[in-house]
């Protein structure tokens, strides 16, 4: 299988966030601002690579009908993996992500890509897939909390871009991620078309 | 008193969909039609409260009498899977009518954020166990009640003149963006 | 190599290796990392303390104490320089917010004013309630500062309740509860010390 192809399907063509419209509760809950979305796409990546690599390495040794919850177990671990290290080294940003790197654990997509790509490909297709698809989301987390952020405080990245005072304060609360994920997978739609 | 608070924090103020965004992919999956949307909601509420008792047991009786806190994600999870695949087993014996109803919802619910959420912040929150299922509960009825509206609003949906770019989803989620908002009024109410 | 078959101790037999392997990976990183966390933890404590009080040398003597509300503990920490005590840092809380809880780290400086704060925890509206976090130390604005007042010589409610301080604009909630969380640490700080009010404590050893 061509590599390029592999990697690159996961970022605009099978985006798991704007078209396949998985993993949509961190997508909605953690994309207050860029750094958020940016967090939480990585540590997601994080996750997906690393249990994709361990299920295509196993995949001939589990009987099929413990699959899923071995599954499970492993991607389970590769999380409270994650929760350590970030709760070591980044403890602001994982005190900000809070209750969504625990649920990393049932976000679609890594359960998904375990049983439907490394469970029948080799380990480096499946890193590359994995890396593929962990770009692909944690870009469009990174594109909403941008959008959100700009318009809801103001700022990019935490950096001012214009004054407090205009900002439509809306667009950082619940109802915003709504609003502007509505407009980004319409526009993406329309791109796609055209 | 402090389980009425619970209760109102839990469907109305911080509502599990519309303001904490757990349970989105059913939220946004099985809300094509009302029927659906109300098994649904029944299926979640019936996983939601027996796994929060059965997780709840096994932090405080296992993980945190032997030190193995670290485990809890691990251990939720497979306690929530397990539990789905029983409930699954149990009702197609003993109640056919209802695996009738709400069979084809049980395999979409362990992959459910709502219910290893609910059960994860019951630990955080250090509630008792009696708290923890007032909580289990009333987070079902939250969410219930997020469904069902969203529901009966994406039935009239379709019949109505959309624009083209904003058919399917992002309209569903311009929706969503709206009860959210009507949701938000509650803010402040405990 | 074949795939393995689904008998019954084919399937217990993985179930329960992949489990213990996890368990034990597990098990080596939370080893590796336990202390980096403790450490974590104790560095951000320790820069909240830093950020409230005048310049100290050490924190020692740390202790809990129930508030006369009754409640959870709030937390004490007396800073020393040169032996002297300079302040002690509260880790005060309310649960009176727009969206329920708000701790504070506050700190009391010798001569019995606040020396400033940091919120550490909570859940305010973005961009209204949120602005706590800088709006009650701004030194342009007198009648928003607590910072050199304290509860007994100026009063600790917002002006649209007769009070000496300005509330956030449109977060009147917000202010009341942030009031609420700094004039609980006072007031527990106050008996804890027996200190005639608003004069130095003697001692923060009995």
């Amino acid at each position: 299988m061509n590599q390029w192809k592999n990697f690159s399907k996961g970022l605009i063509k099978e985006n798991p966030v704007f078209i396949l419209l998985l993993g949509m509760c961190p997508t909605l809950g953690v994309t207050s601002s860029a750094i958020n979305g940016l967090g939480m796409g990585l540590a997601t990546t994080f996750v997906l690579v690393m249990s994709n690599i361990v299920v295509s390495m196993v995949k001939n040794h589990i009987p099929d009908k413990v699959r899923i919850p071995s599954f499970i177990v492993i991607i389970a671990a590769f999380v409270t993996i994650v929760q350590m290290l970030m709760q070591a080294y980044v403890p602001a940003l994982y005190k900000s992500l809070g209750l969504f790197i625990p649920l990393i654990v049932v976000n679609c997509i890594v359960l998904g890509r375990a049983e439907a790509f490394a469970s029948k490909n080799t380990p480096l297709s499946s890193t590359i897939d994995g890396l593929g698809m962990g770009f692909g989301f944690s870009f469009a987390l990174t594109l909403l909390g941008a959008v959100r952020e700009i318009l809801g405080s103001g700022k990019i990245f935490d950096l001012p871009i214009y004054s407090e005072d205009y900002v439509t304060l809306l667009f950082v609360l619940p109802p915003g991620a709504f609003i502007v994920l509505a407009y980004l997978i319409s526009i993406i739609n329309r791109t796609k078309k055209a | 008193m402090n389980y009425l608070v619970i209760i109102i924090a839990a469907v109305l103020v911080n509502n599990i969909v519309l303001m904490q965004f757990l349970g989105i992919c059913p939220f946004l999956g099985v809300s094509k039609k009302t029927s659906t949307a109300v098994g649904m909601a029944s299926a979640v509420a019936f996983v939601m409260v027996l796994s929060t008792i059965v997780t709840y047991l096994i932090q405080k009786f296992i993980l945190d009498a032997l030190g193995l806190q670290y485990l809890q994600t691990i251990a939720f999870i497979l306690v929530i899977a397990s539990l789905v695949q029983l409930v699954e087993i149990i009702l197609k014996k003993a109640s056919p009518a209802l695996y009738q109803a709400l069979g084809i919802f049980l395999p979409l619910i362990t992959t459910n954020c709502a219910i290893l959420g609910v059960a994860i912040l019951t630990i955080q929150k250090d509630f008792s166990l009696l708290e923890g299922v007032i909580f289990a509960v009333s987070n079902a009825i939250g969410f219930g009640l997020a469904l069902v509206l969203f529901a009966g609003m994406r039935e009239h949906l379709d019949m109505m003149d959309i624009p083209k770019g904003l058919k399917g989803t992002p309209i569903a989620l311009l929706t969503a963006g709206i009860l959210a908002m009507a949701f938000m009024g509650f803010t402040g109410l405990v | 190599m074949a795939k393995r078959e689904s008998t019954f101790s084919s399937m217990v037999v993985t179930l329960f290796v992949v489990t213990i392997i996890a368990a034990g990976a597990l098990g080596i990183v939370n080893d590796l990392t336990k202390d980096i966390i403790e450490a974590a933890k104790l560095k951000a404590k320790n820069k909240a303390i830093r950020n409230v009080l005048p310049a100290f040398d050490e924190i020692k003597g740390e202790f809990k104490i129930q508030p006369e509300t009754g409640g959870d503990s709030l937390e004490f920490y007396p800073a020393y320089k040169e032996g002297k005590l300079v302040g002690v840092a509260v880790k005060t809380y309310t649960k009176k917010g727009f969206s329920g809880l708000i701790t504070i780290m506050a700190g009391i400086g010798a001569d019995g004013n606040f020396t400033g704060y940091e919120v550490l925890e909570h859940k305010e509206t973005p961009g209204l309630g949120s602005k706590m976090g800088v709006w009650f130390k701004n030194p342009e604005k007198p009648r928003r500062m607590v910072i050199g007042k304290n509860p007994i010589s100026s009063k600790f409610t917002v002006s649209k309740d007769g009070g000496d301080i300005d509330a956030i604009t449109a977060s009147t909630i917000t202010s009341r509860a942030f009031l609420d969380a700094l004039t609980k640490a006072y007031d527990t700080y106050e008996k804890k010390f027996k200190t005639t009010p608003g004069t130095a404590p003697v001692s923060a050893n009995n």
